[in-house]
């Protein structure tokens, strides 16, 4: 019951500030600078439910969701770049794109599930961690480029050469350069709203019970014929898979992006969303994310100080939402509506 | 007890946070014309407003201050000989295309209406469609990838039309040295190259030296990468020593640079170094012993022990004001500050001006003038937003840059 409560709140707070943000915007009475954070916002939230199913559900720590994001961004930027030619429709392409993203993120999630799902311990927070900066190594050394007589591939060495005409959809080091920018803030509201959607109905489903059992008992989980590694797999894949997603929206909301730019600072920051939102609380990952990107950018006026303050208020926020007076104070209240609801109901 | 007190300093921390926090956000949204990053100079009534972004926090903060530095300087030349008034508005990118639109978005909501655009390559390729979008003018100091300025970066071709560059771009550097490493054999003839394979600028300078290398039929004896995450060099250096290299050309940032020279001093080795702009700074790193900097080679437009009266000039009030010497990249923005002052006069350009008109002014002013200044004289634009200027090296002594005879 209070779980349905809470799947309506987060999916209210979502459409709600989209309804708002969209007139705003279209009226154009909304500031430039929030219009510039209104795709970025949404591709962290995404990412950060996405990992929130796998730290806070499955309860594996997991340190590369900016990996898979980036996954997704290269790749997406890639599809989106060959289809230039084929599809004009930008709607389609992004969708494409993102589908794609989102699929070769989740391989890449399996190919790393296989070895370390099997172990029990944190072994899946040291394979991800690493896996992030193979990615950003990998990336940093690929060479793709298109022209007509089709694409052309190198690694490590650029031996690339291109007729004129032709287009370089991934550089090495500077990433990729010149993307159309397709990416819409409708697009990135439905991704996040798909993403609740689907986490919660796997959280109610017997799969996420299964999920859920494993992370609190892996013993006892499979005692009762719960096949740990496949549930812990569901998970996983699922989160990459967003991950892959949200990052491609990412990447086609900007004109440039280098490899650079998903290093393991931004694992953490998703990290930070999802702890400070609370582990397994989707509302919280949304809210947090919400403030925690928006922040620094609010607090630019204190020129200097801004970093200063943003650290204090991560401190603050990781403390009061752990402090156990505040929660014996929200326990309380809960409760206090609980009974007024109770007593409501007898007469 | 001893809790109690802990939640409530905390809770007051909290709301101190978000009453400042609220209070910037009416600053912004009331678009104000309070000094966010910086405002410089009194500006009196109407003003012509300028933005910027660049690096101001994070490992590219040396470049973003010392351009917000020089820029600050210049408008409160400009506005104190009268004239037409200039009001400064520099934000913080940290380098990162991400912050950059978010900067750019801060900018556009305080009312830019020419713009410093930004520091850094990789920020200024992402804003750069959106300064074309809105039609505004940008006089890049820094930001040196083909992709500032170019639409296609690829082929070199359909540039934005309202973005400039006051710095040479990155291929040009790479062309650059190469052709002075061919004109200048003194320096050494077995040249070897150590580059960061995961950074945009230095691939980028690298990829046009090798072509252009290869053209002037240069010996290059190999070559070592590095990423950015590398801490100890000590491999690529032995590297250059094994190739019997003694010119090593470094078209990296200063950070590594620095690591590389503790790193040769350490085993001995002693080429040639020749860097190019991204060394400069290489004077300024915390905990280096500029010794080991002695005799490395620039390729820079401005040296700040140049006797000509305009540069001794900048350089006095630079260091009366910030306490250092000033860096190619204070001069880059101190001169695309007055650059823009000449073209707004030329051009007749009034504070109550439309961006989008003031724009169109500007590019016909730049695609048409000759500016001098302390990164070079006689400088002219193309049409596509790229300078022309003559590169100049210089040398280490003593702990300050020398200009080399060319």
């Amino acid at each position: 019951m209070n779980n349905k409560r809470s799947q309506i709140v987060s999916f209210s707070i979502i459409i709600i500030l989209y309804a708002v943000l969209e007139i705003l915007l279209k009226t154009g009475n909304l500031s430039s600078l929030f219009s510039s954070l209104l795709i970025p916002v949404c591709c962290y939230m995404a990412a950060a439910i996405g990992l929130n199913l796998n730290v806070g559900i499955s309860g594996e720590l997991n340190l590369g969701q900016a990996g898979f994001m980036s996954i997704g961004a290269f790749t997406g930027i890639c599809v989106s770049g060959m289809l230039s030619g084929v599809i004009s429709n930008g709607v389609i392409r992004l969708v494409t794109a993102m589908i794609v993203g989102m699929i070769l993120a989740g391989v890449f999630g399996i190919l790393i599930g296989i070895p370390t799902l099997k172990l029990s311990g944190d072994y899946l927070a040291i394979v991800t961690l690493a896996f992030g900066e193979i990615i950003k190594s990998l990336v940093t050394n690929l060479y793709l480029g298109m022209d007509s007589r089709g694409l052309h591939f190198s690694f490590v060495q650029n031996k690339v050469s291109l007729e004129p005409g032709g287009k370089m959809l991934l550089n090495g080091a500077m990433g990729a350069t010149g993307t159309e920018r397709i990416a819409s803030f409708t697009a990135g509201v439905i991704l996040v709203l798909i993403c609740l959607a689907f986490v919660y109905n796997l959280m109610d489903s017997g799969s996420g019970r299964a999920i859920m059992a494993a992370r609190d008992n892996r013993i006892a989980a499979s005692s009762i014929g719960i096949d740990v590694t496949r549930t812990k797999m569901l998970a996983f894949v699922v989160s990459a898979g967003m991950a892959g997603a949200a990052g491609a929206l990412y990447g086609l909301s900007f004109s440039t992006l280098e490899p650079r730019k998903f290093d393991f600072n931004l694992s953490i920051m998703i990290l930070v969303y999802v702890v400070l939102g609370g582990l397994g609380n989707m509302t919280g990952t949304l809210i947090a994310t919400m403030l925690l990107v928006t922040l620094p950018q609010m607090l630019r006026g204190l020129s200097d100080f801004r970093m200063l303050i943003y650290a204090i208020v991560l401190i603050a926020m990781m403390l009061i939402t752990n402090n156990e007076k505040v929660k014996i104070f929200i326990e309380k209240m809960r409760l206090r509506r609980k009974e007024k609801g109770a007593g409501n109901g007898e007469n | 007890m001893k809790k109690k007190i802990m939640t409530k300093v905390i809770a007051a921390a909290m709301t101190g946070a978000m009453a400042l926090s609220l209070a910037a956000c009416g600053g912004a949204s009331s678009g104000s014309s309070a000094s966010q990053g910086g405002a410089a100079g009194s500006a009196s009534g109407a003003a012509i407003k300028i933005g910027g972004s660049g690096p101001l926090t994070g490992a590219a903060a040396i470049y973003g201050t010392a351009v917000k530095n020089a820029a600050e300087m210049a408008v409160e030349e400009i506005n104190a000989k009268g004239g037409t008034q200039y009001e400064l508005n520099f934000q913080d990118d940290a380098h990162d295309a991400e912050q950059a639109t978010n900067a750019y978005g801060v900018l556009k909501d305080w009312g830019m209406q020419v713009s410093l655009a930004t520091v850094t390559s990789a920020p200024m390729a992402a804003v750069a469609p959106m300064y074309k979008d809105d039609h505004i003018f940008g006089l890049t100091p820094s930001a040196s990838s083909l992709a500032a300025i170019y639409e296609d970066p690829d082929n070199e071709t359909n540039p934005y039309g309202d973005l400039f560059q006051v710095c040479f771009t990155d291929p040009n550097q790479g062309k650059a040295s190469a052709d002075y490493f061919k004109s200048h054999p003194d320096l050494g003839t077995k040249i070897f190259v150590i580059y960061n394979n995961e950074d945009n600028y230095s691939t980028g300078v690298y990829k046009k030296f090798i072509d252009q290398a290869k053209a002037n039929g240069l010996d290059v004896v190999g070559e070592a990468t590095f990423m950015n995450s590398t801490v100890d060099f000590s491999v690529q250096v032995g590297a250059a020593k094994d190739s019997g290299a003694d010119l090593v050309f470094l078209p990296i940032y200063y950070t590594p640079a620095s690591q590389i020279f503790i790193a040769a001093d350490s085993m001995g080795y002693k080429p040639s170094w020749f860097g190019i702009d991204g060394m400069d700074g290489i004077l300024t790193v915390e905990g280096f012993d500029t010794k080991l900097a002695e005799g490395v080679y620039l390729l820079t437009p401005f040296s700040a022990d140049a006797t000509d009266d305009l540069t001794k000039k900048f350089v006095e009030n630079y260091k009366a004001k910030y306490g250092e010497i000033p860096n190619q990249f204070a001069a880059d923005s101190y001169d695309a500050v007055y650059a823009i002052a000449k073209a707004v006069d030329a051009a007749g350009v009034t504070a109550d001006m439309s961006a989008s008109d003031i724009c169109d002014k500007m590019v016909s002013q730049f695609t048409s003038m000759s500016f001098d200044g302390l990164t070079g004289k006689s400088v002219t634009w193309s049409a596509s937003g790229e300078v022309s200027k003559t590169p100049a090296a210089v040398v280490i002594e003593n702990g300050t840059y020398v200009g080399v005879e060319n």
